[in-house]
């Protein structure tokens, strides 16, 4: 059901825990539906130095969160808000169709983020060219 | 690791080896039509009546009483269309649970689409329907109630007889599916009181693709199948010649050995259900915890989610199946665990451990701590533990 790549990044999943100093955390999902994703970032002149990831959901909902923080760590946060679920379900080889929302997720947990950092300074979001979406579950 | 641990009972067995021998000598060698006049055909004919009366000792029911199908999921298919469609004069009317399969909830959708009105009976928090409470809930309309007799996730025994107590001399036909309970409790439609019964061979040690309809002469019930006049006209196609022969040997052998085995089962089931809850905080054991099947142990897990859990216990030798709903595609955990009361995201946490006659007291200590140790590892990623540890309350 589950490839290899995201067989590898279930069972050994990149970048599990928590940044005590974060100063970009997003969480989205919720428990009812079954996933909750949540990430932390730490962010130096607008590039992610740092990423965590926490979450409650099935195997492919860690390995997207997996791959998702793989993806973008060292990325200037221009270059990680273009990140698309399309990414990283590609990046770890295809996803059955019944868990792509979990790549959806993961790609919406980095944008959460991101928009939570960029709030906090000060930025003007709906000015701010990069954003167009990031902001979408708020 | 300590080899592969089989905690699957419930969905599927292995064929019994004996059986399997049984069953040989009907694919290449007597491979005759039970119907033709000569003497391959007459064997195979005789060869079904002997595992007729094999299946009619076990369920204490007189042999033209049983009726040989494909599957568990077909005897309830036919049971209850056949019951429904063959009572509409007395009404429309027709009552279940909200526990029930699969093969008899989607069959009642079925008819509640197609001029049919269901009460689903909502079940107790401990997994078991109050028989007096589903008694009230049948009317001068109702034709049929069904209720299954052990639950496939939970394996609550339900009150079956005292069901048919309750509903004696209202004209309404009782049907039972009993596809998880046969070789682990007693079932005589006798002292049951059931008009319907449906088994599957395959959770017996049978062969899959062979399952039994037992129906109570003088009941009518309408032909699912239509066709050639197999099964004294009641359910047409050609016999599964070696797959009914098998069901009939494994019946007799898993009754013969209830009593042994399901003590042994239960003696290993206990011992795992004691250490999991002793040494793993946050769970939760589903379903009544006396009044179930002897190899059936249902937990819930908090804070975690039930397919990463199937999935590290699979890498670690150990194979078993969920409630949850990433196994099925569907973002609804278990109707189940939801009938019991628990909140979503504790129901997507759950594990069915079900044991049979291949399981090893000396596995016990292994299975217990690797459940453990994945469960701890998951919780470490996991943010609703997290909130709960930073003492967060959860939302419900």
């Amino acid at each position: 059901m589950y490839s290899e790549k995201v067989m590898d990044h279930f069972s050994n999943p990149r970048n599990v825990g928590e940044i005590p100093d974060a100063n970009a955390i997003g969480e989205v999902g919720n428990a009812k539906c079954g996933d909750i994703m949540k990430i932390f970032m730490k962010i130096e002149d607008d590039v992610i130095k740092d990423i965590k990831f926490k979450t409650f959901g099935c195997g492919a909902a860690i390995a997207t969160s997996s791959m998702a923080t793989e993806l973008v760590m060292g990325k200037s946060i221009d270059e990680a808000l273009e990140l698309t679920n399309k990414a990283v379900a590609e990046a770890l080889g295809g996803l059955p169709d019944v868990k792509m929302h979990c790549s959806v997720l993961a790609e919406e947990a980095i944008k959460e983020a991101i928009c939570n950092y960029l709030k906090s300074q000060g930025k003007d979001i709906e000015a701010y060219h990069k954003c167009d979406n990031c902001c979408r579950n708020q | 690791m300590a080899g592969l641990i089989y905690l699957d009972n419930a969905a599927t067995t292995g064929v019994d080896v004996g059986v399997l021998e049984k069953m040989i000598p009907w694919f290449a060698e007597n491979y005759g039509n039970p119907s033709s006049i000569y003497s391959l055909g007459r064997d195979a004919k005789k060869e079904i009546e002997n595992a007729r009366a094999k299946v009619a000792d076990a369920l204490n029911s007189r042999p033209n009483e049983i009726f040989f199908t494909g599957s568990g999921t077909e005897s309830d298919n036919w049971a209850i269309k056949g019951a429904a469609f063959a009572s509409v004069r007395k009404g429309r009317h027709l009552v279940t649970t909200n526990i029930e399969h699969h093969a008899v909830l989607d069959t009642f959708e079925y008819l509640s689409k197609n001029g049919f009105e269901v009460t689903y009976v909502p079940v107790e928090p401990n997994g078991i329907v109050d028989a007096r409470k589903l008694a009230a809930s049948v009317r001068d309309d109702t034709s049929l109630v069904s209720v299954m007799m052990a639950n496939n996730e939970i394996g609550t025994i339900q009150p079956i007889k005292q069901i048919a107590g309750l509903l004696a001399g209202k004209n309404i036909l009782f049907h039972t599916d009993a596809v998880q309970a046969i070789g682990a409790v007693p079932v005589d439609v006798q002292d049951l009181g059931v008009d319907l019964l449906s088994l599957s061979a395959h959770k017996f040690h049978g062969p899959k693709g062979t399952g039994a309809l037992y129906i109570k002469r003088g009941t009518r019930i309408d032909n699912l199948l239509h066709g050639g006049g197999q099964e004294r006209t009641r359910r047409a196609s050609t016999e599964n010649t070696p797959g009914i022969i098998g069901l009939g040997y494994a019946i007799e052998k898993a009754v013969a050995g209830m009593e042994s085995n399901s003590a042994g089962i239960r003696k290993i089931r206990d011992a795992v259900v004691k250490k999991v809850l002793s040494g793993i905080p946050y769970s939760i054991y589903n379903g009544d915890p006396e009044k179930r099947l002897p190899g059936n142990a249902n937990f819930a897990f908090r804070f975690i989610e039930g397919e990463g859990l199937l999935l590290l216990l699979d890498m670690n030798g150990i194979m078993a199946s969920s409630g949850s709903a990433c196994t099925s595609g569907s973002l609804d955990p278990s109707h189940v665990l939801l009938a019991l009361g628990l909140p979503h995201e504790i129901a997507h946490g759950s594990l069915r451990l079900s044991f049979g006659t291949d399981s090893r007291m000396e596995d016990v200590d292994y299975i217990v701590e690797t459940i453990k140790r994945i469960v701890l590892r998951l919780r470490e990623m996991s943010p609703l533990y997290e909130d709960f540890v930073k003492g967060k309350k959860l939302e419900e």
